[in-house]
């Protein structure tokens, strides 16, 4: 389980990495909200992956997963969507200032004048 | 105490005031500034007897003890010296800017300027710990810098507080290593400290290294050859500044230092053998030098840089006489030279030039300014009577009697000679050039100065002749006590006195006098001095090669960096962050733990699998947009997933609610934004991209999966044991949320309402066409807005369910406001945004102002109590009909959590929602239009 786990995070922070590096907003706000996903897994699980033995206190078990990093991770997730509304809107703002949903803020044919090419 | 306010009066007092006075006029600028420094000058005089009598002051204030920065003063003879030399001149520098300055200049900010440099000065000369001496000295190469750029038009002058500020700065930075090796070595920065470890820190291996960086910042301060070039830049500056920093005080710092550390560096043949060949070389080089400029500032400051050396070759020798000559010029020079300088001012303000090839004949206009620039210049040339005399025998005397010291030995003499004969020649061009020769060129008729414009060049003057006159019963005592601090109490009996009887001193004074006087009539007669075309100086001109050089290097570096293409940015950071990451493995390589895996059942294979397929597919279909928003959904629901089965249920069901709303809230923006993207990536570009991606992607596996491997070491047993206990909950990931690190959450749900702000902010006003791929709002079918609004209620319900039970089971502030965001957001894709805007009145941004301002308040709350910021307290509440409800004070603190999640989910959501309405009366106001 612990493998799939780590290659599961290794596979999504890939596609998470390849789409922040494209050159729209859109894919590039995937990427990023991709990204989040895996690292708050990637956080958690530095918690190590028990089953069956959630944090709340009860007089059966004696043994908990680790609640440190799940208080962590549950605020990071909120703000996670915060971030992502936040980009967004810049986004979407970009695109009707600018006229163009490229990161550069511009088309990249308006980008590339003769002084660039020298 | 008191020296504490000697030094804090000038800038506190004076730099305030004179900025408030300067709206009254000048004359009211200028008694604000001297008001403050009278008030330090008379509390040092008050010193005075006690320090006469041989006595020092020493008080120690701890600062940043742990360092070993403590505010430590000390006064003693050669700061008294210092100060009184700094508050007195200062004084009359004020006066004398008064008159200067025309009057579109902004007096107050020159005053202000000079108060700081005044209290930065004065605590360089009283500090005990060397690194409090560091700051003010960095302060005085700062207020160097503004006072030359004062007239911030003229390049000139810019580029001249540059220079001064690199060379000095420079000189500053290798001081603090210096005086920081220094420091490590004792295991103090004080100085008493440092003198009483002489022996033990002059005979560790790192001293010569300390004691050469020391000498670079005194002898880059002092402009000691090959560091002089800033001192003639500096000129560019006003003449009151040239007259207080750029000769009477600042460059005397370099002086001061090594004065200052004469204990601990004296006779140490290093430090002797080149002190003393700088300074001589700096003292004969300066004076040639001065001989041809035809700027008067400028001979003034080559003058200035030669008998720098000429004090600094007095410091370095290992006589106790030669440290009380030192100190005792150090005194003369400051009050020739600032007068001479307050002189050429007056003659550059009334003649509108200093170029001594147009001026000329000046004696007639302005009889009194003359007088008193020539007994300055008297003095600078060593004629008897003037105080400059008395300390240039002394130099002479101490020049003769070098011994031990191979090669200067038989050099020196001739050397001194020499160079006092060049500063005799400039010291008579001066007078004769602008007084006595035939007027050139000047640009008008010169008019009289203003009265009091004069009077600080009369003050000093004064005191010229009276010290040369009666040493014994002016300065002598205060040089005593000054040379005293220096080298100890090993003075010898002596006398400063104006006739010694005929000796060689005498002998090479004479000569000097009239070589000087014959070297000047060659320049004048047979080579006409004012056709000298200054050569370029190649300790300028190797500055400006090294200062563009090392502007264009930067300038490439930043073309090449920045480009101006975030992807590029963002790809090389990207890169750079892999770097970080790979270096821990680099370094110890890669092992992964022993701890025994997890069985893999099958339904986890499913939901990896799903996971696999919906990022890579993201990948693959995130030119359609809408395709890659609903992948991202499913990698969401699988990382949900993934917290339930790894006993996180409070994860599972917030990641649950986060990845529905934010999944509206991308589709809601994909509506406003382009539905495809184009495929415009060189295949370079994916090629490299897709490495970094697969790199960035395996670290983090082989990272996750060394980790995965290991033991546990977790401080998790704390929480656990102490949550009921301590926080009356039972689920120890709220009781974190709310109690333990309640701080950590009061900060992260600012944040958020940061975040929804800035939504708000950045789509205020905006107006877009309405999106042609939405459907009109009321074609959404009335079977889902029915729909909606029955779930609504059960919705709310299970909201504040999921808040009360929140922190004994999974549930909480969090999940129960993104519960009811969830459910209003169905509300609004039922029926439109306008509906549930007039159905649900409240303001957002209140309600996260009000969230955020409840979690606070409950932390106070427990200030109040006595205890630290956020403490919960704890009890069982007793309902009717319900029975025990157990509570504590962090549900208050967690309904401000619910609060600022709503209003930050809605915000976010109406903010998208209305950016695409069209309203003019949006428009006016907002920010961003």
């Amino acid at each position: 389980m612990e493998l799939m786990v780590s290659l599961g995070l290794g596979a999504v922070t890939a596609c998470a990495v390849y789409l922040l590096l494209r050159a729209r907003t859109f894919p590039m706000v995937l990427g990023l909200s991709l990204l989040s996903s895996a690292a708050n897994v990637f956080i958690f699980s530095m918690g190590r992956l028990r089953s069956g033995i959630p944090p709340i206190v009860n007089s059966e078990t004696t043994g908990y997963a680790d609640p440190l990093p799940q208080a962590l991770v549950l605020t990071a997730i909120v703000i996670g969507f915060g971030m992502t509304g936040f980009i967004m809107a810049l986004a979407v703002r970009a695109r009707y200032q600018t006229g163009s949903d490229h990161v550069d803020g511009m088309e990249p044919a308006a980008n590339r004048t003769p002084a660039d090419e020298s | 105490m008191t020296l504490l306010i000697i030094i804090l009066l000038p800038f506190f007092a004076g730099a305030a005031g004179t900025l408030m006075a300067q709206r009254r006029g000048f004359s009211a600028a200028a008694w604000a500034a001297a008001v403050p420094t009278a008030a330090s000058l008379a509390l040092l005089a008050g010193e005075v007897p006690e320090i006469l009598t041989g006595e020092h002051i020493i008080v120690s204030w701890p600062w940043l003890p742990s360092v070993g920065l403590n505010l430590s003063l000390r006064l003693d003879g050669l700061s008294l010296l210092f100060g009184l030399l700094i508050l007195g001149i200062g004084l009359l520098v004020i006066l004398y800017t008064r008159y200067y300055l025309s009057p579109e200049d902004r007096i107050g900010r020159l005053y202000a300027l000079l108060m700081l440099f005044t209290t930065a000065m004065l605590g360089i000369v009283f500090s005990e710990n060397a690194l409090l001496l560091l700051m003010f000295w960095e302060l005085t190469s700062l207020s160097s810098f503004l006072l030359i750029g004062f007239w911030t038009h003229s390049p000139l002058a810019r580029q001249g507080a540059r220079m001064a500020f690199a060379v000095t700065g420079g000189g500053g930075l290798a001081l603090l290593g210096g005086l920081l090796l220094i420091g490590n070595i004792a295991g103090s920065f004080e100085l008493s400290a440092w003198f009483a470890a002489r022996d033990a820190i002059r005979n560790h291996p790192q001293f010569n290294i300390a004691l050469a960086l020391i000498l670079l910042g005194a002898f880059t301060k002092s402009a000691q050859f090959p560091f002089h070039f800033w001192l003639p830049a500096a000129m560019a500056a006003p003449t009151p500044v040239s007259a207080f920093l750029h000769s009477a005080t600042m460059v005397k710092a370099g002086v001061f230092l090594l004065a200052r550390l004469y204990p601990l560096l004296g006779g140490n043949l290093v430090f002797e053998y080149v002190t003393t060949t700088v300074g001589l070389t700096t003292m004969v080089f300066g004076a040639y030098v001065a001989m041809f400029r035809h700027d008067l500032k400028g001979l003034l400051a080559y003058s200035t840089i030669s008998h720098l050396g000429l004090i600094m070759f007095l410091l370095g020798l290992d006589t106790p006489m030669s440290s009380l000559a030192a100190v005792f010029h150090v005194g003369n020079h400051a009050t020739f030279k600032a007068s001479l300088f307050m002189a050429a001012g007056i003659i550059d303000h009334e003649c509108g030039t200093r170029d001594m090839r147009r001026l000329g004949g000046l004696w007639r206009q302005m009889p009194q300014t003359a007088a008193l620039a020539i007994v300055a210049a008297s003095a600078m040339a060593g004629v008897p009577l003037f105080n400059g005399f008395l300390s240039k025998e002394m130099f002479f005397a101490e020049a003769l009697d070098l011994h031990g010291i191979p090669l200067l030995e038989s050099i020196a003499p001739a050397a001194v000679t020499l160079g006092s004969m060049f500063s005799v020649a400039y010291s008579v061009r001066f007078i004769h050039d602008v007084f006595f020769d035939q007027p050139h060129d000047l640009p008008h008729q010169p008019h009289k100065p203003p009265r009091y414009m004069k009077i600080p060049a009369e003050v000093l003057a004064v005191v010229c002749i009276a010290v040369g006159v009666l040493p014994s019963y002016t300065v002598a005592p205060l040089v005593d006590v000054a040379a005293r601090a220096v080298v100890g109490d090993s003075l010898p009996f002596y006398r400063i006195a104006l006739w010694h009887g005929f000796s060689l001193p005498m002998v090479m004074s004479i000569v000097a006098l009239a070589g000087g006087s014959g070297i000047y009539w060659l320049l004048r007669n047979r080579y006409d001095v004012h056709l000298h075309v200054p050569a370029r100086y190649t300790g300028r001109l190797l500055f400006q090669h090294a200062y563009d050089g090392s502007v264009a290097l930067a300038g490439r570096c930043m073309n090449r960096l920045q480009n101006g293409s975030l992807q590029r940015y963002l790809a090389l950071s990207i890169a750079a962050f892999i770097g970080l990451g790979a270096w821990p493995f680099i370094q110890h390589g890669f092992q992964t733990g022993r701890l025994a895996p997890m069985p893999v059942g099958p339904l986890g294979l499913v939901v990896w699998g799903i996971a696999m397929i919906g990022a890579l597919g993201m990948v693959w279909s995130h030119r359609t947009r809408v395709v890659a928003v609903i992948l991202a959904g499913v990698v969401g629901l699988v990382a949900s997933i993934t917290f339930a089965y790894f006993s996180a249920p409070d994860l599972s069901l917030t990641q649950l609610a986060v990845e529905v709303v934010t999944t509206v809230v991308l589709l809601m923006a994909l509506a406003r934004l382009p539905q495809a993207t184009p495929r415009e990536s060189t295949t370079h570009r994916i090629v490299r991209d897709a490495a970094l991606a697969v790199i960035a992607g395996a670290g983090v596996a082989l990272l996750s999966w060394a980790v995965l491997t290991r033991e546990q070491d977790s401080i998790a047993w704390y929480f656990l044991e102490n949550s009921v206990p301590g926080g009356g909950g039972h689920n120890v990931v709220n009781v974190l949320l709310v109690d333990f690190r309640g701080f950590d959450t009061f900060g992260e749900i600012i944040v958020l309402g940061m975040a929804a702000i800035g939504v708000w902010l950045v789509l205020a006003g905006m107006r877009v066409e309405w999106p042609a791929i939405l459907p009109k709002p009321e074609a959404n079918g009335i079977m889902f807005a029915a729909a909606a609004r029955l779930l609504l209620p059960f919705a709310l319900l299970v909201a504040v369910s999921m808040f009360l039970r929140g922190h004994d089971l999974p549930g909480g502030g969090f999940l129960a406001g993104l519960i009811v965001s969830l459910a209003l957001l169905m509300q609004y894709m039922g029926e439109g945004l306008h509906p549930i805007l007039t159905r649900v009145r409240i303001d957002f941004l209140v309600l996260i102002g009000a969230g955020v301002l409840l979690a606070g308040l409950t932390g106070l709350a427990g200030m109040m109590a006595g205890r630290p910021f956020l403490t919960s307290a704890n009890g069982d509440l007793h309902i009717p009909f319900l029975g025990d409800l157990p509570l504590a004070s962090a549900v208050a603190f967690d309904l401000g959590v619910f609060m600022a999640v709503l209003g930050t989910a809605l915000l976010t959501l109406t903010a998208l929602g209305q950016a695409r309405r069209k309203s003019p009366e949006a428009e006016e106001g907002r920010p961003w239009n």
